[in-house]
């Protein structure tokens, strides 16, 4: 019997320097098949990942931040942003991709998959959790 | 003997760029690149030890910068953008090159 258990996958790092967060990513596609309660927290520099305006075209790297926009579409719909990370960087909201998923619920209402949460709430989510994975 | 720094960690995940920042002496050059290029946004927390540092002049490697999204009008005042050319030109031109990894 499955049952459905509350995922979190911890992602801390920038993109492209190291395989992390790519890796992170390649997962949460893989774990979305399972139907488990997945959500994705951004925190330090794994902020860094879901800026707008990425090209990778000089280093010769995929730019995979358009992957995030599908997100939504594999039912991660929670992806919580660590409000304290963002500011040590001097960024807010704004300077995040836009990411969305549609409510089948609320007639596909659409609706934003970004949570802005503190480092507070973030430990309290992280405490609600069955696994943590980090990245 | 004038040096070349290299820096290609994020100053929020390592201590290479402050740890560089604090050897790089007047006459020498720190160059940003790969994760090392958020020591240049002037946005960042980090951004006060580069300008604070005097006599040392800053580059950053333009396509890892555009790679990450960072705009060159976020850059820190002074730092210059460079190519792969001019990263190979810098090494020639300085004594010798201390990679802060």
């Amino acid at each position: 019997m499955s049952q459905t258990k509350k995922l979190m996958y911890l992602n801390r790092r920038a993109p492209y320097g190291t395989i992390y967060a790519w890796e992170s990513l390649e997962v949460v596609l893989i774990g979305a098949a399972f139907e488990q309660d997945v959500s994705l927290a951004f925190v330090d520099d794994g902020v860094y990942q879901i800026i707008k305006g990425q090209d990778t075209g000089g280093i010769d790297m995929k730019n995979f931040s358009p992957t995030y926009s599908a997100l939504g579409d594999y039912e991660v719909t929670k992806l919580y942003v660590e409000k304290e990370s963002l500011e040590e960087r001097g960024l807010s909201l704004d300077n995040l991709m836009h990411l969305t998923w549609e409510d089948e619920d609320e007639d596909w209402a659409e609706k934003d998959s970004i949570v802005l949460v503190s480092r507070a709430e973030l430990a309290q989510l992280m405490d609600e959790q069955d696994v943590v994975f980090s990245f | 003997m004038s040096i070349l720094h290299t820096v290609n960690k994020s100053p929020f995940e390592k201590s290479s760029a402050s740890s560089c920042i604090a050897h790089a002496s007047e006459g020498s050059a720190v160059l940003f690149y790969e994760d090392g290029v958020y020591a240049a946004d002037k946005r960042t927390r980090f951004a006060s030890s580069v300008t604070g540092a005097a006599g040392v002049k800053f580059y950053v490697l333009g396509p890892d910068l555009k790679a990450r999204g960072v705009g060159e009008d976020l850059l820190i005042d002074g730092v210059e953008v460079i190519d792969y050319a001019g990263f190979v030109d810098l090494a020639v031109e300085y004594d010798k090159v201390a990679a802060w990894v």
